[in-house]
């Protein structure tokens, strides 16, 4: 069963037709966990606000449920959680009280759907009376997905929740949405950070308004072609420069510590002595886990 | 329903937690009667008057007495030549001179006929003016006095009333006038802002993504601002009477009727501009240069309509305040009903109507 169906969306803005969202195509199952991940700008959060009818698309359709986002926009409103990337509660008001307008708003009440969101309550609950704008970021965080929660929405979407929250908020975070989905719920959820998307059932990487794939994190990584090197030297900016300049060089970029690299050859120890041959010193040279990352750095080139 | 009073009431929250926002609502309206009405009058209380007495008699004096009983001079003896009158009238601290003549007695008594000099610092006209009138109305008062017992033929008396205003009270025309504005800055102003604040936050987005009618979000959003300015009629009202003694003369029923006609005129206007603006910063300007200016300058409230180039006058028609402030006038003052006040209403009705309606339809239900 699928509860997003996206055909072909495209959306376009200004006079100049800036192109943000190009002839996208992809479906979420029921109950999936799915992910859009991309940079800043890559059109995620038009394709969120489109799918949430926030958005007219320019050409393609969607649909979530069942309901065409265009013309059912509102039963979609009715039934779909939102949380926009920026925080958007009300800063003015108190955790309860931002929760119970929203609860109502939604028509329901915070009881009836209490079991929702109780993991997520109870780390904030002692602090109920205090104002949303005085709360940390991973508090924050953890309000607007109760009040996004609170009228189980049968489809979540979340535009970058853990973008400017801590490490440490973000796992919580992520381990709360694994929770949520043993309650059924579709959740569709964009981030810029590569590490988070192989906590994700599916993913869809995405650039410029296009989706360069969509797969499981397995098979994305399974299917990189090379084999990916990591280089280490004691002068990281001289290695770069150098791994450039090698003859048998197809891609290399700084990774942490190490330097990624990908060959021509499979000759390991003609790198080696090249990079030695350059003065560099502390040279190592091993086989390295391909990442998300590696495999979104190979799509973009 | 209960959707709805979730967002009067979280509106409510909004209010009444910011500073800034209640000093705007309430403290505003206090401060602009107050200031109207004890800084910014046009009454002429406690002039300084010299007076340059010549004659020293009997008439002079009981004349002098009378013009010193009254609350608006306080009189200064001197006896000083005619040079340094011009003297003292440029070191500014004096508003008149009043001069008798040597034998000013025997002149009204013998020849029926005498006179005073009344000189007066004519750079502020409006005051000279006031004051000259009120010393010639003194001495009439005083020649009708004297005049009492004798018997002459032919005579005219003008028997001036001042309708409606008899102490000439300058709080009766702008207690209307900041009526109109405070109603106008309150209810245009801070709808604008506080709807266009949920467009800055992105709150409004969450609100888009709810069943909740959006239609609903801009009527629970005004609905607040309606029961404060409401507060503010009241506030207004009765500090024009326990303050200023100046008292509602028409129905108190009907000028709430009237005063919540014209806050849902400015709501609308608020909601209009609300909708046509993205930032908090730009719905002010426009709310304060496009509302407040025209209902200062149209309303007919600082500057009579009337002395205005004709092309004015025509735009003064389309500024809502006018036809409010003329019928808080006529009810407060002249104590009119709605009988002679349906005209005006009406026009006020047909702008509310027409505001609402634009502003419904140019309501976006979607970001763009």
């Amino acid at each position: 069963m699928e509860a997003v169906v996206v055909k072909n969306l495209t959306k376009t803005y200004g006079k100049e037709k800036t192109v943000a969202v190009d002839d996208v195509s992809f479906s979420v199952n029921k109950g999936e966990l799915f992910g859009l991940i991309g940079p800043d700008g890559a059109g995620k959060s038009s394709i969120f606000r489109m799918l949430t009818t926030l958005l007219l698309p320019d050409g393609g359709s969607a649909s979530v449920d069942g309901h065409d986002i265009v013309r059912d926009f509102r039963q979609i409103r009715s039934s779909v959680g939102y949380m926009p990337g920026k925080f958007s509660l009300y800063q003015d008001l108190t955790i309860e009280e931002n929760l119970h307008f929203f609860a109502t708003v939604f028509g329901t009440t915070i009881e009836e759907n209490y079991h929702l969101i109780q993991d997520i309550y109870v780390q904030i609950e002692p602090f109920k009376n205090r104002r949303a704008g005085k709360l940390s970021g991973g508090m924050k965080q953890k309000l607007a997905l109760c009040c996004a929660l609170i009228h189980k929405p049968t489809t979540l979407f979340l535009d970058e929740p853990t973008t400017g929250v801590d490490p440490v908020s973000r796992k919580e975070f992520w381990e709360m949405l694994k929770r949520l989905k043993e309650q059924h719920i579709t959740i569709l959820v964009s981030t810029p950070y590569m590490d988070e998307a192989s906590l994700c059932d599916r993913i869809a990487l995405i650039q410029g308004g296009k989706i360069l794939s969509i797969d499981t994190p397995q098979n994305i990584v399974n299917a990189y072609p090379d084999r990916l090197l990591a280089v280490r030297a004691h002068e990281m900016y001289r290695l770069l420069k150098a791994l450039e300049s090698y003859p048998a060089i197809l891609s290399s970029y700084a990774f942490g510590e190490y330097a990624h690299a990908t060959l021509a050859d499979t000759d390991t120890e003609a790198l080696q002595a090249y990079l030695r041959g350059q003065g560099l010193t502390g040279v190592e040279v091993k086989d390295a886990d391909v990442t998300i990352e590696d495999s979104f750095i190979k799509l973009l080139h | 329903m209960k959707q709805f009073l979730a967002f009067v009431r979280k509106e409510f929250y909004h209010v009444l937690r910011d500073r800034r926002t209640l000093l705007i609502l309430f403290g505003m309206p206090i401060a602009q009667i107050l200031i109207f009405g004890f800084a910014l009058t046009n009454e002429v209380k406690d002039s300084e008057i010299l007076v340059v007495d010549y004659a020293k008699d009997n008439a002079s004096w009981e004349l002098l007495t009378k013009i010193g009983s009254s609350r608006y001079f306080n009189i200064r003896q001197a006896a000083l030549s005619h040079q340094e009158i011009l003297s003292t009238f440029r070191q500014g601290k004096i508003k008149a001179v009043v001069v008798f003549p040597e034998g000013f007695n025997e002149d009204l008594l013998h020849h029926n006929k005498a006179q005073v000099q009344l000189i007066a610092d004519a750079t502020d006209v409006n005051t000279a003016n006031m004051i000259t009138n009120y010393l010639s109305s003194i001495i009439l008062d005083y020649q009708n006095q004297v005049n009492a017992n004798l018997q002459m033929p032919y005579r005219i008396t003008p028997e001036v009333r001042m309708l409606y205003n008899p102490q000439l009270k300058g709080a009766h025309g702008f207690v209307p006038g900041v009526m109109a504005l405070v109603l106008m800055l309150v209810s245009v102003m801070m709808t604008a802002i506080s709807i266009v604040r949920e467009k800055e936050t992105g709150t409004m987005e969450i609100l888009l993504v709810s069943p909740f009618k959006p239609v609903l979000v801009i009527f629970a959003k005004a609905f607040p601002y309606l029961a404060l300015s409401l507060v503010n009629v009241t506030a207004i009202l009765l500090l024009s009477v326990f303050v200023l003694d100046l008292p509602v003369k028409g129905s108190v029923p009907l000028l709430f009727a009237e005063s919540t006609l014209f806050i849902i005129t400015c709501l609308a206007l608020g909601i209009f501009i609300s909708i046509k603006t993205e930032s908090q910063q730009i719905a002010m300007l426009i709310s304060l240069m496009g509302m407040l200016l025209p209902t200062m300058m149209f309303s007919g409230f600082l500057f009579p309509i009337e002395n205005m180039p004709v092309p004015l006058q025509v735009i003064s028609n389309i500024v809502p305040s006018k036809w409010f402030y003329i019928i808080v006038k006529s009810i407060m003052i002249k104590g009119l009903g709605i009988s002679m006040l349906w005209k005006e209403t009406l026009i006020l009705l047909g702008m509310t109507l027409f505001l609402l309606l634009i502003s419904l339809k140019s309501f976006k239900i979607r970001l763009q």
